[in-house]
């Protein structure tokens, strides 16, 4: 089977998709996700750095930072897209620290969630709005 | 560490010497007939430091009218705070007699005919004077300057922004942030700053875009007075946002709060005696950060372009706001020891152009910057009936000019304007010169464009630009002031969130409401897209005041403001 570059992708992210979010329709809402990742956890807020831009200077790279010492998972959500779920990362025990940096696409203004699971099973969330604008008039 | 009291009182005892305004008696002065440079300059010495300030000069070299604005509206924390408040309101607050220098200086209010009275202000002829005799009263003094320097004239943009950087050169000036530098390009702000500038180009939130690594300077470290002082630069935030971001596409900005957080942790940690924060972030972004960055002793504000009598303190972080367009200059003495700033004393001198003495050689080196451009910069256009002037968030006349060359130069419905808060004003009777005309327009991306849009779209721009100004968290405030519209009129209510400030659109030629669905033609400037094309817009404004040759400018009311 010959596969093009673009099928490579398509099939690649659908690899990753089904292994991090198992049981999960494509078009998952904020509360399903978050709901899943927490088992129903109400999450803390101390501990737990997200970094954006106040306003994005390109939507469709917005780089995003996660900060979350003693975390085994950290779930990004871009509450806002036609898919909000956007990545988990998994830390295993050799991590030398728990932070992760990634550029993510942006279809408008809207929150961007950080949920972490820590190692007792306790939840940390934070979040950030970030403006998507059209731009100009710089006075 | 100085307690918050101690700190307020040390302060209020420096300030009580100019009753509270740091603004001297100049009104009475002046009923006097001697309102002169000495007073202008008059200063008791305090402490053991000086900051000289000058910020948003947008390259007038030489004394020009600018007329303050009329609107100028907080929103959320902001309302009603000094740096929001205009006109006679404004002169209440600082106590202010109507019709002094300082009213004419501060506020929009008779403007023309104090104009006439007190002259133009500014000239860096003037400025050189006043810097020079801080410096000989203080040698232990830091010379900064806020940026958006290189641009706004059509001297600095046929050069490039040199004549700019020529003059701030002679001026001494000891470092620099940056904004409307950056349209002129990257390659051209890299040829600056490496072979031209004889001071440091600061921006601790400049980022390489590609690896997220700082890319500028972020501070230089000054020795004085037997002290060590941080200045750390903080360049305009939303550079590509609200600017070409095609023209500097290898940088990234950004308000960068853990970032500047970082950085004076780190000069902190070095036994600084005193951190400067020289920004281009706007006031009430600066106003944000101090309550959120410790450490920092005293934030130089730009980019807003206020002028404001007093310090504003937040903590233990004093805000200096100097105006624009060389109207004023800031001093502030500071008494610095055992690392800490113990007390202030500040005055906004404002540069009376009739009263400050131009520096000979000051003068004589603007003079040759323009020799080779003056035939062209010179030539008389036409001749004003009306004050011109632009600053406000909303419609300025200037702007109203502008709307009806771009909808009569290039046959459109509907023409929009930028709403940059540069721009000088001229007066009843002025004649409008090239100049004149560049003075309001000059930019790298000055194309005016011919377009279709619904009413669908328009309601999205206006819906936008209005949220870059009106958000209540200064954060999300990228913009200068509203979009000026021609050709139709529309309702705002400031207090609304975005998607439901902007009503009553209505096309004013035949007083019909906008439909969302139907396409209108539309011109505009200054559009930070890539490969625009069109005529530039001074080219287009010249032509039309030609047909004119007289402009008249009727009061514009198809604006309507509410929630203020």
């Amino acid at each position: 089977m010959k596969l093009n570059r673009r099928e490579a992708l398509s099939v690649g992210l659908g690899g990753i998709f089904l292994a991090t979010m198992p049981g999960l329709s494509a078009a998952a809402t904020l509360e399903e996700l978050t709901a899943a990742f927490t088992g129903g956890a109400t999450p803390g807020t101390d501990g737990i750095t997200l970094t954006t831009p106040e306003i994005a200077e390109n939507g469709n790279t917005v780089p995003v930072e996660i900060d979350a010492p003693g975390a085994v998972a950290i779930m990004l959500v871009a509450s806002g897209n036609p898919e909000p779920a956007v990545a988990t990362f998994t830390f295993g025990p050799a991590a030398g620290r728990q932070f992760a940096a990634t550029r993510i696409r942006l279809a408008k203004t809207q929150d961007v969630y950080a949920l972490a699971k820590m190692a007792d099973g306790s939840i940390l969330q934070a979040q950030a709005t970030v403006k998507v604008t059209i731009g100009g008039c710089g006075g | 560490m100085i307690t918050r009291r101690e700190f307020l009182q040390a302060s209020l005892a420096a300030s009580a010497i100019y009753g509270g305004s740091g603004f001297g008696n100049w009104s009475r002065l002046a009923a006097q007939q001697a309102l002169g440079q000495d007073q202008l300059l008059q200063f008791d010495d305090f402490g053991n430091l000086t900051l000289i300030h000058i910020t948003d000069i947008h390259a007038q070299l030489k004394p020009i009218w600018f007329r303050e604005p009329e609107w100028n509206i907080g929103v959320g924390d902001a309302k009603g705070v000094p740096w929001h408040v205009v006109g006679n309101a404004f002169l209440d607050m600082f106590k202010i007699a109507p019709g002094s220098p300082e009213a004419y200086a501060l506020t929009y209010e008779d403007f023309a005919a104090l104009g006439k009275t007190y002259g133009r202000m500014g000239g860096m002829d003037r400025v050189a004077t006043v810097v020079k005799a801080i410096r000989a009263a203080r040698p232990d003094s830091i010379l900064l300057d806020g940026g958006d320097t290189w641009q706004g004239s059509m001297s600095s943009l046929l050069t490039r922004g040199q004549d700019c950087v020529n003059v701030m050169n002679a001026l001494g000036v000891e470092a620099m942030t940056s904004h409307w530098e950056w349209t002129l390009g990257t390659e051209r702000v890299k040829e600056i700053v490496e072979t031209q500038l004889a001071f440091p180009f600061l921006g601790a939130n400049i980022f390489d875009a590609e690896w997220d690594e700082p890319a500028f300077e972020p501070y230089k470290i000054f020795e004085k007075a037997g002290l060590r002082i941080a200045v750390i630069g903080q360049a305009f935030p939303y550079m590509p946002i609200a600017n070409p971001k095609w023209m500097f596409p290898e940088y990234s900005f950004g308000i960068r709060e853990e970032r500047m957080q970082e950085v004076v942790d780190e000069v902190r940690a070095t036994g600084v005696d005193l951190v400067v924060c020289l920004s281009h972030n706007g006031f009430d972004v600066d106003k944000k950060m101090a309550s959120r960055v410790t450490g920092i002793d005293v934030i130089l504000t730009g980019h807003t372009h206020d002028a404001i009598p007093e310090p504003v303190l937040v903590g233990q972080t004093i805000l200096i706001a100097s105006g624009s367009h060389g109207k004023f200059i800031s001093r502030v003495d500071l008494d610095v020891r055992d690392g800490k700033m113990m007390g202030f004393r500040h005055k906004l001198i404002p540069i009376f152009s009739d009263v400050i003495t131009p520096d000979p050689e000051m003068a004589a080196l603007i003079d040759a910057e323009r020799a080779p451009f003056k035939a062209q910069l010179e030539e008389q256009i036409g001749t004003t009936e009306s004050l011109l002037y632009r600053r406000g968030n909303f419609q300025g006349t200037w702007d109203d000019l502008i709307c009806n060359a771009v909808r009569s130069e290039r046959d459109v419905q509907i023409a929009l304007s930028p709403g940059v808060r540069w721009g000088a004003s001229l007066l009843p009777g002025d004649a409008i010169t090239r100049e004149d005309i560049h003075n309001v327009t000059s930019m790298t991306y000055g194309q005016v464009y011919r377009t279709e849009m619904t009413g669908e779209t328009l309601k999205t721009v206006l819906e936008d630009v209005a949220d870059n100004i009106f958000n209540p968290d200064p954060y999300y405030q990228q913009g200068g002031d509203m979009v000026r519209v021609g050709g139709m009129g529309f309702a705002c209510d400031v207090t609304k969130d975005i998607g439901s400030r902007i009503t009553e659109m209505t096309l004013l030629d035949t007083g019909e409401a906008i439909d969302p669905s139907k396409s209108y033609t539309v011109g505009g400037w200054a559009s930070v897209n890539e490969g625009t094309e069109g005529p530039q817009i001074w080219d287009l404004v010249e032509a039309h005041i030609r047909k004119l040759g007289t402009v008249r400018l009727e009061p514009n009311p198809s604006v309507k403001v509410t929630g203020i």
